[in-house]
């Protein structure tokens, strides 16, 4: 069952359909195409609240940072978007995320399928224990693909600029490259499948910057076919990389020692970074706190 | 500022406070008393293996393919005494313990591990499964002398034969069945998220994940466990014994791969072994028989352990 196929329904939740803009509190995408939309997110460990009332669009083909100190509750959000938290044993989102429209988290989405539509890459590059060949052609694979494997595995390591290196070991086991080419082997992997969004969760954290200059000239690369959600660490990255960033914070109640992340601001990275809205970004995108 | 201090004087003060000034006594007896230690399992186990070794070689050296081929006989004097039978016996129950035990044992490790839900009542599981792989070999002696020989549940005596190659694999497989359990959900538990999460990211179903991922990392640990749990099986002579492995004499001689004695009265090595020892006592050549069987059973041991070992490391050089 492919998402995409279905008319996109209307949620009972006060979440506009995707093809509508609202008009009241025009977004920072207004005049852009909306990918996702969420709406009073709130995501929660057992009776742990993790993060609380998120709501904000994610633009068509554009880079969104979202930044944040650690414990704010990034990761954590980005994983809503493929259901990756369904994982986790007792997680629990509430709240209203759409992609194009569609309710994912409803009873009749598949999260097999949603994730084969938005990949994701890891903080640390995790390569199957295979060959490279093996590990691009994996997501193809278990889709059931067979035929024209060569092509889709040679046009997702072109578009992950690591074909050039690899093309005359394709057999040679994706452990005995370094750590920068194994994350980019790990987004020719995503790619493979032919997603439409790219989840990356910190995917520079364990690279030295020669790779990360690679990583984020590559994003820029091919934001023009799909749309990217960066969690990232690093201010300058996010400043370099993303059209729209998100800031988040912990919001710290020291009476019962809990961490809430909660969603502060979000608009284009250029009004972020130079003249943001709320004086806890400022303090942050300065280095003043966190 | 250190360029500064570093005139001769200072230099000297250095060098005197940085110098090794007594011996580590206590960490250099630490080592030697390691080092005993290591020593002393060395011997005790050179010192059975040539004792062993050499009271063998009356049966082994003087007639090799005789005793081989031979059966169990009641006058070590026999020329017909040999280990045939036992080699037989041991053979197939360690095909037995291998067909029925790996499978289902690895199927429940998978259940436990991946599909079961985390709850009071799985923990309960685990931990019972835990102690099932202390329970003393005799009481599954008993539970396939009540199983498979008397026929109080299912009838199943009249499937196995009785007193039978069979029952003792059957039997066996059941002793080791915890053990498969428990080292096989070790092997899945060191599986890392990392690829778990990678597989699940781009597509896969948990069936996939656990197919393509998590069994085929987990390889050579499933088979470490299973190797041992087959040890285990081979060396043990307490359950046979109740499920009427034959001590004395046995007459039937069937051939290695003859699967029509599988229902047949049967005995195995560590049977022989404890037998022929006992009777050593009113005919000593028996001894040197027990020897040369003991020498067998460890060959035997070996080759399984060197195919097993030769299977992970290939295992392992796939995960790379």
């Amino acid at each position: 069952m492919s998402m995409t196929d279905e008319a996109p329904r209307l949620i009972e939740r006060p979440v506009a359909a995707a093809a509508e803009p609202q008009a009241a509190e025009p977004p920072p995408a207004a005049e852009r195409d909306v990918v996702f939309r969420s709406h009073d997110v709130n995501v929660y460990y057992g009776a742990f609240r993790a993060v609380r009332d998120v709501t904000f669009d994610v633009p068509k083909n554009e880079i969104m940072a979202l930044i944040g100190p650690s414990g704010c509750g990034k990761s954590t959000v980005l994983r809503c978007y493929n259901r990756m938290n369904d994982l986790i044993k007792d997680a629990r989102v509430t709240g209203a995320i759409t992609y194009r429209g569609t309710d994912l988290y409803d009873e009749r989405v598949d999260p097999v399928e949603v994730r084969r539509r938005i990949g994701m890459v890891f903080q640390k590059p995790n390569p199957f224990p295979k060959s490279i060949y093996d590990n691009v052609a994996y997501g193809p694979r278990v889709a059931g693909q067979k035929k024209g494997l060569d092509d889709v595995v040679e046009s997702s390591l072109r578009k992950a600029a690591l074909w050039e290196e690899v093309n005359d070991r394709l057999n040679d086991s994706a452990l005995g490259l370094s750590g920068g080419q194994q994350q980019r082997l790990c987004i020719a992997r995503a790619i493979a499948v032919g997603p439409d969004v790219l989840l990356m969760d910190e995917p520079c954290s364990a690279l030295d910057p020669i790779a990360t200059a690679r990583i984020e000239d590559l994003m820029q690369e091919i934001k023009q076919d799909y749309t990217i959600m960066i969690v990232t660490h690093n201010m300058q990255q996010a400043a370099r990389v993303s059209d729209t960033t998100a800031f988040f914070t912990a919001d710290v109640r020291s009476e019962n020692d809990t961490r809430t992340g909660i969603l502060v601001e979000v608009d284009t990275t250029q009004k972020m970074f130079s003249n943001p809205a709320d004086e806890r970004t400022e303090n942050y995108v300065t280095g003043r706190f966190g | 500022m250190i360029s500064r201090l570093s005139d001769e004087k200072s230099r000297a003060a250095i060098a005197a406070s940085i110098e090794r000034r007594r011996v580590d006594a206590r960490g250099l007896l630490f080592r030697t008393v390691l080092q005993a230690c290591l020593l002393l399992t060395l011997a005790l186990l050179a010192v059975l293996l040539i004792t062993v070794a050499f009271d063998s070689t009356d049966q082994l050296g003087a007639r090799f393919w005789d005793f081989l081929g031979g059966t169990l006989r009641s006058q070590s004097g026999d020329e017909q005494l040999g280990v045939h039978q036992a080699i037989y016996g041991s053979m197939w129950i360690a095909i037995i313990v291998a067909l029925l035990a790996f499978p289902i044992g690895i199927g429940a490790a998978v259940y436990l591990e991946e599909y079961a839900p985390r709850n009071r009542f799985t923990s309960f599981i685990e931990v019972n499964i835990r102690n099932l792989a202390g329970v003393p070999s005799i009481v599954y002696g008993l539970l396939g002398l009540a199983l498979l020989l008397n026929g109080q549940i299912f009838g199943l005596d009249r499937l196995t034969g009785g007193r039978s190659t069979l029952s003792g694999g059957i039997t066996l497989a059941i002793l080791v069945l915890p053990i498969v359990v428990i080292t096989s959900g070790e092997a899945f538990r060191a599986v890392p998220t990392a690829l778990r999460e990678g597989a699940y990211g781009v597509g896969a179903t948990k069936w996939e994940m656990i197919r393509t991922q998590v069994l085929p990392y987990a390889a050579p640990g499933i088979l470490t466990g299973t190797l041992l749990s087959m040890a285990r099986a081979i060396g043990e002579a307490a359950p046979l014994i109740l499920v009427g492995a034959v001590t004395g004499r046995l007459g039937d001689n069937p051939g290695l791969f003859d699967l029509g004695a599988l229902d047949e009265r049967f005995t195995a090595l560590p049977i022989v072994i404890t037998s022929w020892t006992q009777q050593s006592g009113r005919d000593a050549g028996f001894a040197t028989a027990a020897a040369a069987a003991i020498v067998v059973l460890l060959v035997f041991v070996l080759m399984m352990n060197s195919a097993a070992i030769g299977l992970r490391n290939r295992f392992e050089k796939k995960r790379g």
